[in-house]
């Protein structure tokens, strides 16, 4: 093996090699500072090696890795967005008694996994991508070791978790022992070939298994049951990363195994199954966050019933469809990082920041936090100059083009019910609280976490206002 | 240009008016008079061209527009026109602006910074819906304006601020998606039919539609105009927004907020689906409106909250635009407009007045006012001279509005204009009740709240003066109206069924058309 054959997987490698630059570091002198600026550089210098690699795009690594524009464009996503989850975590795990630094090895881990997810073309590929992100994400719920919480959350996950490995690892074998392929390609061109009348039960159950373990991973309506749990339990810049990061990558695989459109041809039956999910995922997601009073059980629904509406434009299925998934992705990642990353500036590992209650007043206290909460709340909702009203103007876009009018109808009615309990955070954030004693001036933020959270609300805004140029990139990614 | 500003001056004396408030909490209030103030200036430019007959000489109705690609692979434009009516909603918008300023003068005193931050943005939203002509604009500008209304009423209002501001804001947001639906929906039939994919507005009236999907669409377009407006099954969110919220928000809401539907009927409803709307809809619109008249004055007079009150008197006589809109004839239309601007000064200046009440005496029901005349006989005076306005009294704007939709609509249906006239009776009827109950009779209570102070008379003259030459001269606002309202009858009775669309026409005649083809009155029979 040459080394230039090395270079699709350049990325991977550097950040690979950051993680083990932080071990060593942690192994011969702690220090929580030098593992944060180590994981950030090794980020950063993965996504400025990605240009170069797209020039070559595509290229393939051995059978398991296809390196195109796509997936670099979200392995760029993926490693901004680790980015963001790094320096949230600083200011929280500086409360944090135990080691720090081996946090940092997990999420780079996983952040290498997730990419590996985005990149593969092969099932094997895809399982191994999948191991390397749940099994950094599993130690990472449970990071903060020393409390109930999180441990708690990091059982269930684990379990759950390994449970869906298990159904992917079956339907897998469903699927070989019918196509004899394991490559994404030939899968997918016989999909494309079959005819409705050909399709074998045996290839069907391995698809639908392998949507279980996709849709576990997206955490969407019948599969979301360990969602608001691991959301509440898992330190809050663990769950920012397990919200964006985890689901973009699962994302980005769903779009190469069955692109969209792939559903209608030989596959009806996989077409109606991702419609009810995402029926079901918009209509629970925003009847269940309804009754919840925990920020992060709000969010863990209001993500759900994201996948939904995600779900929806990906039926629409043709180029713009992945536009629309894609922008909406990149809203989503923006938005939902921000809003726990306001969770994790507020929040320690001691004691989580995530009542309904804490946050009433908040404006009065800090008004520049929680009018930064505020956007990105318009912005999950969908509101006018935020980045979330660009993706949902994308995603609408996308499925009235294909007239998916009753899915459609459905995301309108569903998403104004799921205005009315982001208000309610805002309005618990505005209200007077007549009996607060006065504390004086609260304790100052973490300076990495409000910086992140300050670049988020910009690019919220920017976004929001001027959508091309990202779209622009998108469509030449992908095109 | 001069459209830009219009929405840039707003937005921008917003932010100062947020930064400065926290330095000074009496800074934001002068930062806001300015700002309007300042907006004045590009709007008394167009005045100008209009009066100065600046309609013919610039080749189209359009006295000034504004065109910037936008998103650009969408066929999104952020562009902006002006006719005369919007010109005239325009100047309502900045007028009843700085009249909620100056009602909010003493009652704002907590976090006025971003009270008036809200404030101006809301008429930055205002003032784009009225001059956007890209739907993807307009549909901007519509959500745009809610947020800050939002936190006007959950921040400054009353006791059930938070159940009326959310109730507000569900009822608009999920009427607003359906529309947003629409307008996708007209985009890619559009899109599909000429090959141009645009949001342009003058593009889309030439629109063919089936007649199925011309009243799907139509159903998506008016369910938000007609939240908004608003028509009776669908009005509960606004006696609560309106009463809930604080003066300045209850002035825009009822001045403002409520137009912005009329205006989409005129310049949306039928002109982009002429059909669906006057044959399939009129006279269920019309039934409605009816209702809306006379449950709305029926409301009215069952209140004991004054606040409430006022609030279901704009409930009736919204009905009329209603009304007028879909008799969509020169009459009814004239009537329409003039109906708009005077229920935006004579509502606007009963919910300052009830606004100053309610400082004085801290409560709003009319039990517990009465025989207040004497103690505040200017205050009274003012009182009665807009609940006869609003009672439609010979003399004042309102009369003249409601009039002529009453003339106009007896063309098309005769049932539906005799039972609107009876609704003018109950005006009467709940016009006198808030004289009787809360200025004669005895006082009982011994009150002796002070009388209007020099800033509210000055505010209150301005709108009296207003509503004055408005029932007294209105030519200036029928002209200036009349050829925009020309060209919208006309865009509807040429059915765009029977005309092939025409998508190749160039850009640089964009808005040019309309004129192109003989100017005639041509009004449904």
């Amino acid at each position: 093996m040459k080394f230039a054959d090395l270079i699709p997987i350049l990325p991977m490698i550097i950040v690979g090699v950051s993680a083990v630059g932080v071990m060593l570091q942690a192994a011969l002198h702690r220090s929580h500072k030098t593992a944060v600026i180590l994981s950030v550089a090794g980020l950063v210098l993965a996504v400025a090696t990605l240009p170069a690699v797209s020039q070559n795009a595509p290229l393939r690594f051995t059978s398991l890795l296809l390196i195109d524009r796509f997936a670099i464009l979200y392995s760029g996503l993926l490693f901004v967005a680790s980015v963001a989850a790094v320096l949230l975590s600083y200011g929280y795990l500086q409360q944090f008694d135990g080691n720090r630094e081996e946090y940092y090895i997990l999420l780079l881990l996983a952040a290498a996994g997730a990419t590996v997810l985005a990149g593969s073309d092969h099932f094997a590929a895809f399982f191994l991508g999948l191991e390397i992100l749940s099994v950094s994400l599993y130690a990472l719920v449970a990071y903060p070791h020393l409390t109930e919480g999180h441990i708690e959350a990091g059982v269930k996950y684990i379990i759950l978790a390994a449970v869906s490995s298990a159904f992917v690892l079956f339907g897998m074998a469903l699927i070989y022992a019918t196509s004899g392929t394991m490559t994404f390609d030939q899968f997918g061109a016989l999909l494309h070939r079959l005819r409705p009348e050909e399709v074998n039960m045996v290839m069907l159950t391995g698809a639908g298994l392998l949507v279980v373990g996709i849709g576990f991973k997206l955490a969407i309506v019948p599969f979301h049951l360990w969602t608001p749990d691991v959301y509440q339990g898992a330190p809050a810049p663990v769950t920012g990363f397990i919200a964006t990061v985890s689901k973009g990558a699962v994302l980005a695989l769903l779009i190469r195994i069955f692109p969209p459109g792939a559903m209608h041809a030989g596959g009806g039956p996989l077409y109606t199954a991702i419609a009810s999910i995402a029926v079901a995922s918009m209509i629970a997601g925003n009847l269940l966050a309804l009754l919840q009073n925990n920020v992060k059980r709000i969010l863990a629904y209001s993500s759900i019933a994201h996948l939904g509406y995600i779900l929806t434009a990906y039926l629409a299925g043709g180029p713009a469809a992945v536009t629309a998934v894609t922008f909406y992705l990149i809203a989503y990642f923006v938005t939902t990082l921000g809003a726990f990353g306001v969770v994790t500036v507020l929040s320690g590992p001691q004691q989580e920041t995530d009542n309904l209650d804490d946050y009433r007043g908040l404006f009065r206290r800090r008004p520049w936090l929680a009018g930064t909460f505020t956007a990105m709340l318009l912005s999950l909702a969908g509101i006018p100059l935020t980045v979330g009203f660009m993706g949902k103007f994308y995603l609408v876009l996308a499925a009235v083009g294909s007239a998916l009018w009753t899915l459609v109808i459905i995301l309108v009615v569903t998403s104004t019910i799921g205005l009315y309990y982001y208000l309610r955070i805002i309005v618990a954030m505005f209200v007077r609280q007549p009996n607060t004693k006065d504390t004086g001036p609260p304790a100052p933020l973490s300076l990495t976490g409000t910086l992140t959270l300050a670049a988020l609300t910009v690019l919220l805004l920017w976004l929001g206002v001027v959508p091309a140029p990202v779209v622009n990139l998108i469509q030449s990614m992908i095109g | 240009m001069i459209l830009a500003w219009m929405i840039a001056i707003p937005t921008a004396g917003g932010l100062l008016a947020w930064l400065l408030g926290r330095r000074q909490a009496g800074w934001p209030r002068w930062v806001a008079l300015a700002t309007l103030a300042v907006d004045l200036i590009p709007l008394l430019i167009l005045v100008n061209r209009s009066l100065a007959g600046g309609v013919a000489a610039s080749g189209g109705p359009w006295l000034a527009s504004f065109d910037l690609p936008w998103i650009p692979a969408l066929g999104i434009r952020f562009f902006l026109a002006a006719d005369g009516l919007s010109l005239i909603m325009v100047l309502m918008t900045v007028f009843l602006g700085i009249m909620a300023v100056a009602s909010g003068w003493t009652e704002i005193q907590d976090r006025t910074g971003f009270f008036y931050f809200n404030l101006l943005w809301v008429l930055a939203g205002i003032s784009g819906v009225f001059l956007a002509l890209d739907l993807f604009l307009f549909y901007f500008f519509w959500e745009m304006m809610l947020v800050p209304m939002y936190f006007i009423i959950i921040i400054w209002g009353h006791e059930r601020r938070v159940y009326a501001a959310i109730k507000f804001f569900l009822f608009t947001q999920i009427s607003g998606l359906l529309m947003f639906v629409a307008i996708l929906g007209l985009y890619f039939v559009h899109g599909r039919a000429t090959g141009q994919y645009t949001f342009d507005y003058l593009q889309l009236l030439d629109t063919s539609l089936s007649p199925a999907a011309a009243r799907w669409l139509m159903l998506g377009f008016l369910a938000a105009f007609a939240v908004k407006l608003p028509v009776v099954p669908l009005h509960t969110w606004l006696p609560d927004a309106h009463t809930e919220a604080p003066t300045p928000g209850s002035v825009i809401l009822a001045g403002l907020l409520l137009k912005t539907g009329a205006y989409g009927l005129l310049r949306f409803v039928v002109p982009l689906f002429p059909t669906a709307a006057l044959d399939f809809v009129a006279p269920t619109a019309m039934g409605l409106a009816v209702v809306s008249i006379l449950y709305g004055a029926l409301l009215a007079f069952a209140q004991t909250d004054l606040k409430r009150l006022v609030a279901y008197t704009s409930v009736s006589h919204m009905g009329f635009v209603l009304l007028g809109v879909f008799a969509w004839n020169r009459l009814a239309l004239q009537g329409v407009v003039m109906q708009i601007v005077c229920h935006a000064v004579s509502t606007g200046a009963l919910f300052m007045l009830v606004g100053s009440l309610q400082e004085r005496l801290h409560t709003r029901d009319l039990n517990r006012m009465g025989g207040l005349w004497s103690a505040v006989p200017r205050m009274s005076a003012v009182t009665m001279v807009f609940a006869l306005a609003s009672l439609g009294l010979p003399g004042l704007g309102n009369f003249i509005g409601e009039f002529l939709v009453l003339c106009g609509t007896y063309h098309t249906n005769v049932t539906a204009t005799v039972l609107a006239a009876v609704g003018l009776v109950g005006a009467s009827v709940y016009a006198l009740w808030i004289m009787q109950r809360a200025f004669h009779g005895p006082n009982r209570l011994g009150l002796k709240p002070a009388d209007l102070d020099g800033r509210e008379t000055v505010a209150m003259t301005a709108m009296i003066i207003v509503i004055v030459w408005l029932g007294l001269y209105p030519q200036p606002v029928l002209d200036t109206a009349r050829l925009p309202l020309q060209h919208l009858q006309q865009v509807t009775t040429q059915a765009p069924l029977s005309t092939p669309a025409t998508a190749t026409r160039p850009a640089s005649t964009r808005g040019s058309f309309l004129v192109t083809s003989v100017v005639q009155e041509r009004g449904r029979p």
